[in-house]
């Protein structure tokens, strides 16, 4: 038995990987979560808001490492993200003013605005395959590594390695802020009070002289930004595919949807139940296996519960047990 | 089958809608206003009015209020009661009639126009925020307050302490009583010319009516003039300075509290004897 190298191995493959990808979705969820409070529909047009984001932050990257701009061993696509950023706040903007708002002037039932925003989405799909095309792309400069697993190994001389790649710093450290930003925002400031005021009671907010455009505004903004940093952090660390970020709509929701609909809190812990699961549901076992298991037990086989091409089921199978078992998720959303 | 593409067929699932809190306000731009002095301080005027493209639910309605008094609006359910108070607020489409506030014409104004202009509204249900504190419902009553507002919610507090005791408590998980006192707070908040109350007492027990009643009372004398809807009309009647019967979208008898209460045709139809 080597309990340390065991913790080590799961760190590497599964705690590091895990933290980052959760963090990911928290982010893709808050965007959600606040569309389905405030606007009142889900809006499945995220997944690719994501990608036109992402797709304007690697444009400015490509800009700026052509005009040899760099952050050092950071990635210039931080330099390049409030770029992307307002990129999606004016697209976002744009498409409300010409598409949800005729609708929200019919007091439109939520439903209808789901399907709105299902074509919404192929619109933005053909656009972003359209300008940078439908194949991957790497936009990743800067170290790669805060620590490599050799280094770490010769560190600490023990058999397994750690590696700590730079973007999953990043990833990390940005989510933090995003969210201790984002409540902040919510919970302190008059605008943000606002919102909650609006998702809570529209017609109430009117009564109290709360401005619905000027809330739906403030809204889309910051989806807008919440979506560009979660598409640019999730390329940063895997890479950037169309095709993919319409794929993450389903984790995404699935981790909305476990936390509850409509609550910040429950994005950000849905986010990582889903990533955690998703990484420990597919993950071969048999290193740690190997290293807890008394001698002579260790498994044989790689003990991997699924393959990572089921990795999509397993958001599927979590959000059928928690639509079974508590419909309004871990943190009293509303109701499903 | 209903005409109405926007309608609510289908929409049942919470997975991919939040209808739960959805407005019915229809947005609209304000119109102008003009001068049209002298009258009551608040008066609906002769209102014909229906929602949408519905039938008319006002027949020539009018409902006032001047400086200073409480006005009560009763009468059997169905009546258009609070449609009145609705119309007066600018919340459904007016075909004929005016209305006034301290000598100006705001019939073509949105609701929210008319909150600036200082009418206070507390409807009658999802009448508070209820995922808020009580203190924030008090904030988001003060939302077009640009200046300090602290005086106002100490007043607020002083009228009903208990909401001093529970402000940092959900407004969802107080009591009915509590609740209509958080409603009424909010609407305090942006210090009204006039405050229009659509049944404070429903739902609340016998002992809590009475009370409300009597902050109602409270409010009215610190000189905010009070235009209210109320089912128990006995008891509304005998604090009203005015009072309006209304059966069937029209007026059916109107005149003092005591009048009406004096009234033998009232007393028979809507007091019970």
């Amino acid at each position: 038995m080597d309990l340390l190298n065991a913790f080590i191995a799961l760190s590497n493959y599964v705690l590091i990987p895990g933290i980052a990808y959760g963090s990911q979705l928290a982010l893709g969820a808050l965007g959600v979560t606040l569309v389905y409070g405030i606007l009142r529909f889900s809006n499945f047009a995220h997944g690719d808001t994501m990608a036109m984001g992402t797709m304007a932050t690697i444009l400015v990257t490509w800009l700026f490492q052509s005009m040899g701009l760099s952050l050092g061993f950071l990635p210039t696509a931080l330099l390049a993200l409030p770029f992307g950023i307002a990129f999606a706040i004016l697209l976002l903007l744009g498409t409300d003013k010409v598409v949800y708002k005729f609708y929200r002037e019919q007091k439109a039932k939520p439903v209808i605005l789901v399907i709105v925003s299902l074509g919404v989405t192929f619109i933005y799909n053909g656009i972003t395959r359209f300008i940078i095309g439908a194949d991957d792309q790497n936009f990743l400069d800067g170290q790669r590594f805060i620590m490599s697993a050799r280094d770490f190994k010769q560190m600490t001389g023990l058999d397994e390695g750690l590696a700590f790649k730079t973007t999953q710093g990043i990833t990390i450290v940005t989510a933090i802020i995003v969210v201790a930003l984002l409540f902040w925002f919510l919970n302190k400031t008059r605008a943000g009070k606002s919102m909650r005021a609006y998702s809570d009671n529209e017609d109430l907010a009117l009564l109290s002289g709360i401005n619905p455009e000027r809330v739906v505004m403030i809204t889309w903004m910051i989806v807008a930004a919440l979506a560009t940093i979660a598409g640019t952090l999730y390329g940063l660390d895997k890479s950037f595919k169309p095709f993919t970020y319409f794929q993450l709509l389903l984790p995404i929701f699935a981790a909305a949807i476990v936390g509850g609909l409509g609550s910040p809190v429950g994005a950000i812990a849905g986010g990582f139940v889903i990533a955690f699961s998703e990484v420990t549901i597919t993950y071969a076992w048999k290193k740690v296996l190997g290293y807890v298991m008394p001698e002579g037990m260790e498994p044989d086989g790689l003990v991997q519960l699924m393959s990572t091409d089921y990795k999509f089921a397993v958001s599927f199978v979590i959000l059928l047990i928690v639509l079974l078992i508590k419909p309004t998720g871990l943190f009293k959303g509303k109701s499903v | 089958m209903s005409n109405d593409p926007y309608g609510d067929r289908g929409n049942k699932d919470w997975s991919v809608g939040n209808a739960k809190g959805q407005g019915s306000i229809m947005p609209k731009a304000s119109g102008k206003t003009h001068p049209a002095p002298g009258g009551p301080f608040l008066i609906g005027d002769s209102m014909t009015a229906g929602y949408g493209a519905g039938p008319d639910i006002l027949h020539d309605c009018t409902i006032a209020v001047d400086r200073g008094e409480i006005a009560v609006i009763v009468g059997p359910n169905g009546a258009g009661k609070s449609t009145g108070m609705k119309a007066v607020f600018g919340m459904l489409d007016m075909r004929k009639g005016h209305v006034r506030l301290d000598g100006e014409d705001i019939t073509g104004l949105s609701p929210q126009d008319r909150v600036a202009k200082g009418m206070g509204f507390v409807p009658q249900t999802s009448n508070i925020f209820t995922s808020m504190t009580v203190e924030e419902n008090l904030e988001m009553g003060a939302f077009i307050r640009r200046d300090d507002f602290r005086d106002t919610m100490a007043q607020v507090y002083d009228l009903f302490p208990i909401l001093k005791e529970k402000r940092l408590q959900a407004a969802g998980e107080l009591s009915g009583g509590q609740r209509q006192q958080v409603a009424v707070g909010r609407a305090l908040m942006t210090q009204p010319k006039v405050l229009m109350l659509d049944e404070p007492t429903a739902g609340v027990s016998p002992i809590v009516m009475d009370e409300l009643f009597d902050r109602i009372i409270e409010v009215a004398r610190t000189g905010i003039p009070i235009l209210m809807v109320e089912q128990n009309a006995r008891q509304a009647l005998e604090i009203a300075d005015k009072g309006y019967v209304l059966v069937q979208g029209a007026n059916a008898f109107t005149g003092t509290g005591k009048e009406l209460l004096a009234d033998p045709e009232v007393r028979k139809s809507f007091l019970g004897g």
